[in-house]
């Protein structure tokens, strides 16, 4: 078992031990010789200086937005956050219907990507032959490499006049009378914000979830067969298995919606107002920012528009440090087996 | 490989001297709605003097910004800097900040209604009432009223506005608030206002892509983008009580009919204009000038450039979709560009 491990870990970590007589390959480890090359220190401190310029970054974006910010938090404090009247002419500002917009849409999309990309990546991870699992994937991957201009020009022309005379209009007459199904068919609105943003996250959700579903060990499945469970009753012990890996990747789909801009603009109708129906038009708020900032004049105006940008900042930041932490948590668990 | 770098850097080093004694350049920032024009009057320009500019298109309140700070040479904007503005710029820049029209752009009120073709007529009473969510359908009694020769279908309007800040909101909403007193009080001009009813989209593109995609729709967009995507337009009755297409012709004689009252600054709105054949949706646009900028090479490169645009360069305008400006407005242009000081 030691000398696996061993093997396994001589790839990157060869550098150091050039120039001594060279040992049989498979007794290398990364214990040796650091410190001894003044140049491996140099290339620490090198390294360690790039990673803290991230953290930096991190921290003067945060101030900034919220230096940028402050003329809105000192005029309108918390009302800030449940105002629901945007208007730049009386310079009245507030983000509820923005806060609102972008949350219902990312998690209506969830619903509908959640289950699609789970029952995917079982087949990927569990089922699926490999003549079939590689073009699949790369088929998958594909999808998230499509830029979202084009996900948005799609969702115009294609799936915006399908939901205003293939399904809106037979949705509300069957179920007008149902709370969050009744309005006009505009076709534009949250309901096809959703389904592109659920389209948009299903490459991120499955791929994260296949890799999880393979980390859980062979063993895991062989003593389930062993004790003669079906391929459904062992897929489901490795699902409860993968529970937190696949909260982890749903986590970071959800980040991967929110932050969305183009195709959210172009289908969601931009309307500031909380919607009471999924057909209603809605307004994001990574959409407003985009849409608004280059013709805003005022200071004022900026200074709201920055604050939007910074409550979507810290929704995105709590959002992947959980997913982050989950997902670490999951593959540490089995990484020590 | 160690020579692999040279070549590259004998370029470079020959780009920046070769740039170093060429001509100078000369950078803006602003407006998007005159982009095109002032794209092709650079390019030609650039050919017959080897003066080069650098325009940057992102948008009137980024362009008057930087007017502000000082960071370009020249600005543009579709709306009128405020005193507000102007007085910041004067405070920074030590300038007074001169307005000098280039060219006018029509907004047109278009719809998608099937079986009615060009040219409905529209009052601005029934369009305010559109836009302020008021009138609903398409068969009301109003509409109507003044298309007496039309058959008019029984739809829901579906009012499409721009998301994006804009020029043309500011234009159009402009004009909403000269003609109806409820829009003025409850919604007010800008280059984004709170739109009483009405489904966003992002850019000239996105509201003609709106309005061809939903039966039933109406909304505004600059004349050429109406045009290049074939989509009616409503002949929109005007302060004499005329309806009136939007031609080039109606959007000059609108400028034309707005000299009068044409304030020494040149910062004017020309909507719902005096004049039978003025069209009541227009609006210039404007180039921003140091009065006493701090270089006076510069300023007397802009000072030619300028009387170029208001001689040969107008001859552009139609085949771009602007109108160009009337001679009266011209001759008052010129009065302010001489007025640049260049020494």
């Amino acid at each position: 078992m030691s000398t696996e491990t061993s093997i396994i870990s001589t790839g990157p970590s060869t550098g150091g031990a050039q120039g001594t007589s060279a040992p049989p390959v498979g007794v290398l480890h990364r214990s040796a010789a650091p410190g001894r090359n003044p140049g491996d220190a140099v290339f620490k401190y090198l390294t360690l200086a790039f990673a803290g310029v991230v953290f930096l970054f991190v921290f003067l974006m945060a101030y900034e937005m919220y230096r940028g910010s402050s003329l809105s938090i000192e005029k309108f404090g918390w009302s800030f956050l449940t105002g629901t009247v945007w208007d730049p002419v009386q310079e009245q500002y507030g983000a509820l219907p923005f806060i609102v917009g972008t949350l219902l849409s990312s998690v209506m999309a969830l619903v509908v990507a959640l289950p699609l990309s789970i029952g995917v990546a079982i087949f990927l991870a569990e089922l699926a032959p490999r003549w079939l699992e590689r073009p699949l994937s790369f088929m998958i991957e594909l999808l998230a490499a499509i830029p979202s201009i084009v996900y948005g020009l799609w969702g115009v022309f294609v799936l915006v006049p399908f939901l205003r005379t293939g399904v809106e209009p037979f949705l509300i007459r069957k179920f007008g009378s149902v709370p969050f199904f009744h309005g006009v068919p505009f076709g534009f609105g949250l309901a096809a914000a959703a389904l592109i943003l659920a389209i948009m996250v299903i490459p991120i959700i499955t791929s994260i979830s296949r890799d999880v579903l393979r980390s859980i060990p062979r063993a895991q499945r062989e003593a389930a067969y062993a004790l003669g469970a079906t391929p459904w009753e062992t897929t489901r012990i490795v699902l409860s298995a993968s529970k937190s890996g696949i909260f982890g990747a749903t986590l970071l789909g959800l980040g991967r919606a929110i932050g969305e801009t183009m195709a959210v603009t172009m289908v969601i109708g931009n309307r500031p107002e909380i919607p009471h129906s999924i057909f209603d038009p809605a307004y994001s708020m990574a959409s407003v920012i985009a849409n608004e900032f280059t013709e805003a004049t005022s200071d004022m105006y900026i200074s709201s528009l920055i604050e939007i940008a910074l409550i979507l900042f810290a929704v995105t930041v709590v959002l992947n440090g959980a997913a982050r932490l989950i997902v670490w948590g999951v593959t540490r668990r089995f990484a020590s087996s | 490989m160690k020579y692999f770098f040279a070549p590259i850097i004998a370029v470079l080093v020959l780009l920046t001297v070769t740039g170093a004694v060429g001509q100078m350049k000369l950078n803006g920032a602003g407006a998007t709605f005159p982009y095109v024009i002032y794209s092709k009057w650079f390019d030609l320009y650039h050919q017959n003097t080897g003066i080069e500019f650098n325009y940057q298109s992102i948008g009137s309140g980024g362009g008057i910004k930087q007017v502000i700070e000082g960071t370009v040479d020249f600005g543009a904007s579709d709306a009128p800097m405020t005193d507000d503005q102007l007085k910041q710029a004067a405070d920074k820049q030590g300038s007074e900040i001169l307005h000098i029209p280039t060219v006018m752009g029509a907004v047109v009120v278009s719809y998608n209604l099937p079986g009615v073709g060009q040219g409905l007529k529209l009052s601005p009473d029934v369009l305010a009432g559109i836009f302020l969510g008021e009138i609903t359908g398409w068969n009301d009694a109003k509409i109507k009223a003044i298309n007496p020769d039309r058959t008019l279908p029984d739809l829901a309007i579906i009012v499409v506005h721009r998301s994006d800040g804009s020029g043309t909101t500011s234009i159009y909403t402009d004009y909403l608030s000269k003609v109806s007193k409820t829009w003025a009080d409850k919604v007010g001009k800008g280059t984004s206002v709170n739109w009483p009813v009405g489904l966003g989209a992002k850019g000239n593109e996105g509201v003609a892509g709106m309005l061809k995609q939903s039966e039933g729709s109406i909304g505004y967009v600059e004349l050429a983008y109406a045009v290049k995507n074939s989509l009616m337009y409503a002949n929109l009755q005007n302060k004499a009580g005329k309806f009136v297409d939007a031609t080039f012709d109606a959007v000059s004689t609108a400028a034309a009919g707005s000299i009068a009252a044409m304030p020494a600054d040149l910062r004017v709105s020309i909507t719902n204009a005096d004049g039978d054949g003025a069209y009541p949706i227009s609006g210039f646009t404007w180039l921003l000038i140091y009065k006493s900028g701090k270089d006076h090479d510069k300023a007397k490169e802009i000072q030619k450039f300028l009387t170029w645009a208001m001689t040969d360069g107008q001859k552009y305008a139609k085949d771009l979709y602007y109108a160009p400006l009337p001679k009266e407005v011209i001759s008052l242009c010129r009065k302010k560009i001489a007025s640049i000081e260049t020494k």
